[in-house]
């Protein structure tokens, strides 16, 4: 084997590498944009979140009564209530991937664990309540890392919904009528 | 005499190569590992901490691998407990702040292993204060917590970190104001096989042994009058493996003189598997030898030191008398107080009436009753009672007993005081709970106050 065909071979693969980085264009990141992404993500939670409300909770439990919806739907062999159930789909995914986080929370929450936190949580949820029809979008750091952060308004969109935040004996509020933004969804993406 | 550089040398090499040998050998052939335990472990793991590939799976990965083992063990019973503090709550962004205290994704958080200096009575090694890094506002919405200590959440019988399926508030309000003694008084009883298929009952007639083997007397009366006997359970069941299993099809079936746990298995696998992840079989999980009483590290008789642990230790062999397994196994190995105090017990005198037939199935109490209880789950739509063979499953912390086992014949508010009663705990309750605990009267007084307020609002006072 000639000897010079190593040292040919190293300089011609250098002179690759240094060609194709000089080759000027810089390529925008692939893919969807994060306000696209959590757009598409919301639509899909809250068309699930509605039917389950609407299809199951409200008639079953609440019109035909032939089951009960509980917060303890374990023990009282019942259905979980609506947000339980998108919380343990939030607690699903979480298990699955860190692409992205959500969460259901609340200016006026049943659980004071579910108010908001971050200062960008606080601004979004009462945004969302000021604005009706309206997102939040922006951009916060926690733990070191930059998130793309949106806030959708969480409206009551059944009977079920009112009632049961209304009369909890936990509840901060009990005026809630049908339409009203209850709360909001924070999904996070980390850029 | 100088030795030369050489010699040195050489002689290094030799005493290097010594060691990574001895090493090695250690590490990869031997069964002792102890030259590499950083320092003992906690009671939960004691038992398995020569063999660190249990927990240290692959020598990368830091705090993932050890994550992913302690669920491997932990995470079914982490999920029957819905447990209050899921991985899935801290991985949220939101509470990145919290981690930076306690980074609660890990259970290495708190249950550090080789840490006896700093291991408490759940194998936390963190202060007991731990609460207040996410809780120190509780007050504001629980006036009532106002001035509680941080230590006390755990400690006062009123919050577990991971299991309140028997503390939760609305928990609490439902089972208020029961008595004692409930007024039936019943833990579920043990199904007759009626989930499972059995082939008909066997005769002395029908004993499959070999002719070839020999063995004592009182073997086939034992099996004939035993449960195995009666649900078409022949010798070869057990004592052979099939062809199937040693991939030979037309191999004939080995003779098992002793069978293990794994025959056992191929009926009994809820069974087993519950024996593997308790005390008693932990160590043959972990691919170690069985464990023995004198490996415990609490009161266990002299003479029952060298005892092996197997299925056969606690129900012998041929006879299976449930019986038996439920009380006098237990006591031939276990010298705590506890134990020792439980022949003078009320719960023993209503197990001594059930198993004379003065009294009614269920309504006595052994050893099992409470350590080994009678889970009922559901299969195909029925209610199947099986016995739970992980006595660790409701031992830590003792509200985990609550609902499985005490709250058959007793009410909660007598039961969280038993429990959190250690002198009542040691002379097996005989007495009345010298503790209180505080927490049922607290939600009552709560609910009492919200719909005061409710009905001040609602008459706009």
């Amino acid at each position: 084997m000639n000897s010079k065909t190593p040292r040919f071979t190293l300089i011609t693969l250098t002179s690759l590498a240094l060609l194709s980085g000089c080759s000027g264009d810089t390529e925008a990141p692939a893919g969807i944009a994060p306000q696209k992404f959590t757009d598409a993500l919301f639509a899909v939670m809250e068309a699930d979140r509605t039917v389950y409300t609407r299809k199951v909770v409200q008639r079953l439990a609440n019109e035909e009564k032939v089951i009960k919806a509980s917060e303890h739907w374990s023990d009282d062999k019942a259905l979980p209530l609506p947000a339980q159930m998108f919380r343990f789909g939030s607690e699903a995914v979480a298990e699955k991937t860190d692409a992205f986080s959500y969460t259901l929370q609340s200016i006026w929450p049943i659980n004071d664990q579910n108010s908001p936190k971050t200062q960008m949580e606080r601004d979004g949820l009462q945004f969302v309540v000021d604005n009706p029809g309206k997102n939040f979008y922006g951009e916060e750091t926690l733990g070191g890392v930059t998130y793309f952060t949106a806030v959708y308004p969480d409206v009551a969109v059944s009977p079920a919904c009112v009632s049961c935040h209304n009369e909890h004996r936990d509840t901060p509020r009990s005026d809630f009528k049908i339409g009203d933004v209850m709360g909001g969804v924070v999904i996070r993406v980390p850029l | 005499m100088r030795m030369s550089n050489t010699s040195l040398w050489i002689l290094w090499a030799l005493l290097t190569l010594a060691l990574c040998g001895w090493l090695g050998y250690s590490l990869l052939l031997s069964d002792d590992n102890e030259i590499f335990l950083l320092g003992q472990t906690s009671h939960g793991h004691h038992q398995i901490e020569l063999a660190c590939t249990s927990c240290h799976t692959s020598a990368f990965g830091g705090q993932e691998v050890l994550q992913d083992a302690c669920m491997n063990c932990h995470g079914d019973a982490l999920k029957a407990a819905q447990d209050d503090h899921p991985r899935s709550k801290f991985t949220d962004p939101r509470n990145a702040d919290r981690l930076a205290e306690i980074d609660a994704r890990y259970c290495i958080a708190c249950h550090r292993e080789h840490k006896p200096e700093l291991t408490g009575e759940m194998g936390v090694t963190r202060p007991d204060d731990f609460c207040f890094h996410c809780h120190a506002s509780i007050a504001e919405t629980r006036p009532s917590h106002a001035g509680m200590e941080f230590n006390t959440c755990a400690s006062a019988g009123c919050h577990n970190y991971h299991d309140n399926t028997a503390l939760y508030e609305d928990f609490l309000l439902t089972h208020a104001g029961q008595p004692d003694l409930l007024e039936k008084m019943r833990v579920p009883v043990r199904g007759h096989h009626t989930d499972e298929n059995h082939a008909d009952a066997l005769t002395l007639a029908d004993i499959d042994m070999p002719a070839t083997l020999s063995m004592d007397s009182d073997i086939p009366s034992q099996w004939q009058q035993s449960a195995h006997a009666r649900s078409g359970v022949n010798c070869s069941d057990c004592h052979s493996n099939d062809a199937a299993d040693s991939g030979v099809e037309s191999q004939q079936p080995a003779w098992i003189e002793k069978p293990d746990h794994n025959s056992c298995r191929s009926c009994h696998e809820q069974q087993v598997s519950g024996f593997l992840s308790g005390m008693h079989g932990m160590r043959l999980a972990a691919g170690l030898t069985p464990m023995r009483p004198a490996l415990s590290w609490k009161p266990m008789r002299a003479q029952a030191a060298d005892i092996t642990l197997s299925c056969n230790s606690c129900h012998q062999a041929h006879d299976y008398n449930p019986v038996r397994a439920a009380t006098e196994s237990c006591l031939g190995c276990h010298a705590d107080n506890h134990s020792l105090a439980y022949q003078n017990s009320k719960h023993a005198a209503l197990w001594q009436q059930e198993i004379s037939g003065s009294a009614d199935s269920g309504s006595g109490v052994s050893c099992a009753t409470c350590h080994l209880p009678r889970e009922t789950h559901q299969k195909n739509g029925k209610d199947v009672v099986r016995v739970q063979h992980n006595q660790n499953h409701n031992l830590r912390p003792v509200e985990k007993m609550a609902r499985d086992v005490c709250m058959h014949c007793h009410g909660l508010g007598f039961t969280l005081d038993a429990l959190a009663d250690p002198a009542l705990r040691a002379n097996n309750f005989q007495g009345r709970p010298a503790a209180h605990i505080e927490s049922i009267r607290m939600a009552e007084e709560r609910l009492r106050q919200q719909q005061e307020n409710r009905q001040n609002r609602g008459t706009g006072q």
